[in-house]
């Protein structure tokens, strides 16, 4: 039984991170009707922001400017991070979708990938190719309940994706830009019509989307230290998958369809051999869409989709 | 001016292609370094580059390379493979039909090395990898080399040395099945552990893929498999990865490694968690002599940090790469001539002083040397712990 607990509990870190990235696809995917590709690699550069953030605030405490502890640091990195990497998001909107806004949709999925791969590039460019380690914000501690071992960052991670999936829910149902965004969802050729601004919505989305892809990158790098330039690639694949089997521009559905995608991922190696894992999984996954091609959540025509 | 470009254009190509040949001359011998420069270990061709460029710089201040009472000047060629298998193809490729070198030294890892070696064999080229493990890199393959020792040894020589130290019975194994280093060490040391042990002593041997972060369920298993040590033959970026997973499910057994962990990265990702683990290796630069020390100080002086195995045994297959161009007595400029006549002469070689240790070579080309038990101090340094000798 403890084994079984202790999987629920790895799959839930692990589901938290493809549930916050499949939120980033499924909205500008609900508002624009294109899938930005590019959005594995934003998770990455929300990762090396945080890095540099960081360790900027570890300097400056250490050099005694401010008295900042640990845990002060990484709430401040999470927030300074979402805030700029919005940014990137917001110019890779600008430069790489505005201009393709009416040319074929093929055109702006290809401009997705060349994006992501600028970005890669660049951080190689950049940083070069070595690995660097995040700095480690809260010492790890390990609780043993009667044989199911939890770490204090599990938990963190857990509640601070699922907070930041309930703050966007909000967001979207109660404010006047969520209900421009939802409108722009249900029609984005005559909602700018009524006078809602477009570009501004776009922006908007894609700021939204990037500031969880840099809560999840960071909160990846305090589970897994170790950052490299092309950790975004497989990642953004799957969460992609997630978005999908969400349901298009569902938010709920890609929640859920992220923490399924860690369950599936998790429990397939529980029984099978690990070999096997992705193998498994997602031949699981093709199944599902063969009985629901529109995923959980997801309307048959794009015209109804829902926010 | 367009109309004027455009005569020029057959011109410039002319000269682009052609170039590579006008450069080297009859007395100039070329080497290429097959380097993971980028990609997934990129510092280890960040040493193996320095290292490389060290040798080079000695072999300027004596002048060149002396060989049959004449003096040839050296020039590297210097290409990343990426740390991908089929990148190193494509360099060893250009290097042997563009860039004309005589010898390649690299690539490092058996990822890439295994492919590799096939091109220069088939170009009848000499090759020689430095670090590369793996059995199948020099296989039937009369023109292929190495500078350390092989896997079947390194298998067997850590299931013994954790039976001896520790006296367990069951051991779990966990490895990147889509790379060739770690697939053939994990298979060597399970063979080797269920020999000592009997069947079903290895009572967990979990795969997972390249580029992988969480490793959570594998470690899972592997706990509940009652296992008393988690033997993970992998690279650093992962090494780091694996051992703080498997601390944060409760583990608190020992976890040995392989010489791929041998890295001055290792300590950095990885910190305080690998303190106090061990490591079979090629060399231990803690509390060095001789040669051996002469070269980590020079390094050191020069880079700011001590080199890891894959440098020095770099430095060592350059040695042996001069001492069979030498004793190959001329360089005829017939590329063929001159890459069977040292291949012919690295055959030859039988034994050899590195700063690695002493080696002698078998048939195949595989050096026959002793392994090095480090283990990480609770400094991060590695100390050397014992040797262990075929």
């Amino acid at each position: 039984m403890a084994f079984f607990f202790q999987n629920l509990i790895n799959a839930l870190q692990w589901g938290s991170f493809y549930a916050l990235i499949a939120l980033g696809y499924s909205m500008v995917y609900g508002v624009l009707m294109l899938f930005n590709f590019a959005h594995g690699d934003i998770f990455m550069v929300g990762a090396y922001i945080g890095f540099a953030v960081a360790s900027g605030l570890v300097a400056l405490a250490s050099m005694g400017a401010a008295a900042l502890p640990n845990w002060l640091i990484l709430v401040l990195t999470i927030i300074i991070s979402m805030f700029l990497t919005s940014f990137v998001g917001m110019v890779v909107e600008r430069v790489g979708y505005r201009p393709l806004r009416d040319a074929p949709r093929a055109s702006a999925a290809i401009t997705g990938l060349m994006i992501g791969i600028i970005l890669e590039t660049s951080n190689l460019a950049l940083l070069g190719a070595r690995r660097v380690r995040f700095p480690s914000l809260i010492e790890s501690t390990t609780y043993n309940l009667s044989g199911v071992f939890v770490t204090n960052k599990k938990i963190m991670i857990v509640i601070v994706s699922l907070s930041l999936m309930l703050a966007l829910n909000q967001f979207v149902r109660r404010t006047k830009w969520g209900m421009a965004m939802r409108a722009m969802a249900f029609d984005y050729v005559v909602v700018p019509l009524m006078g809602v601004p477009i570009n501004t919505i776009a922006s908007l989305t894609f700021a939204l989307g990037s500031a969880l892809a840099a809560a999840a990158g960071i909160l990846f790098a305090v589970a897994y230290p170790v950052l490299d330039p092309y950790m975004g690639i497989v990642f953004g694949w799957k969460a992609f998958v997630a978005a999908i089997l969400g349901g298009r521009g569902s938010i709920l559905g890609a929640a859920l369809a992220g923490f399924l995608l860690g369950f599936i991922e998790i429990f397939v190696a529980m029984i099978f051999p690990s070999t096997l894992r992705d193998l498994i999984a997602y031949s699981i996954i093709l199944l599902i869409l063969t009985f629901r091609p529109h995923g959980f959540f997801g309307e048959p025509y794009s015209a109804r989709l829902r926010l | 001016m367009k109309k004027q470009f455009a005569a020029f254009l057959p011109v410039i190509l002319f000269a682009l292609i052609f170039a590579p040949s006008a450069w080297s001359g009859k007395d100039t011998i070329r080497i290429g370094i097959n380097a993971p420069i980028t990609g997934d270990i990129p510092k280890v061709g960040e040493g193996t580059k320095f290292t490389a460029r060290m040798w080079l710089a000695d072999i300027k201040t004596a002048g060149g390379i002396k060989i049959g009472g004449k003096m040839y000047q050296v020039e590297l060629v210097i290409e990343d493979n990426e740390s991908k298998a089929e990148s190193a193809v494509k360099v060893n490729t250009k290097m042997i039909t563009e860039d004309e070198v005589l010898v390649i030294v690299g690539p490092q890892a058996s990822k890439q090395a295994v492919p590799a070696g096939d091109v220069a064999n088939n170009y009848k080229t000499p090759m020689i990898s430095p670090w590369s493990t793996n059995p199948d890199t020099t296989k039937d393959r009369p023109y292929v080399f190495r500078g350390c020792f092989l896997d079947p040894f390194q298998g067997p020589a850590l299931a013994n040395f954790i039976t001896e130290e520790f006296g367990f019975k069951k051991a779990a194994v966990l490895y990147d099945v889509a790379s060739d280093y770690p697939k053939g060490l994990a298979e060597f040391f399970k063979r080797a552990w269920e020999g000592l042990h009997g069947g079903g002593s290895v009572v967990a041997f979990e795969s997972f893929t390249t580029k992988d972060a969480d490793f959570s369920s594998q470690l899972t298993k592997i706990i509940r498999s009652g296992a008393e040590v988690i033997f993970t033959p992998q690279y650093y970026n992962e090494v780091a990865l694996i051992v703080q997973q498997a601390h944060e499910l409760g583990w608190n057994k020992p976890i040995v490694g392989s010489d791929s962990w041998g890295s001055a990265e290792t300590i950095e990702l990885c910190g305080k968690e690998c303190y106090g683990l061990f490591f079979s290796t090629h060399y231990a630069a803690a509390g060095a002599t001789g040669t051996t020390k002469a070269f980590i100080d020079c390094y050191k002086k020069a880079h700011g940090y001590v080199p890891d195995d894959a440098a020095a045994l770099t430095w060592d297959s350059l040695r042996i790469v001069q001492e069979a161009i030498q004793a190959c007595g001329a360089i005829t400029g017939n590329l063929e001539k001159d890459r069977q006549c040292l291949r012919d002469a690295l055959a030859r070689i039988k034994k050899f002083n590195g700063i690695t240790g002493q080696m002698s070579f078998t048939e195949d080309g595989d050096p026959i040397k002793c392994a090095v038990i480090v283990r990480i101090s609770d400094k991060g340094e590695f100390e050397f712990y014992k040797s262990v000798c075929p």
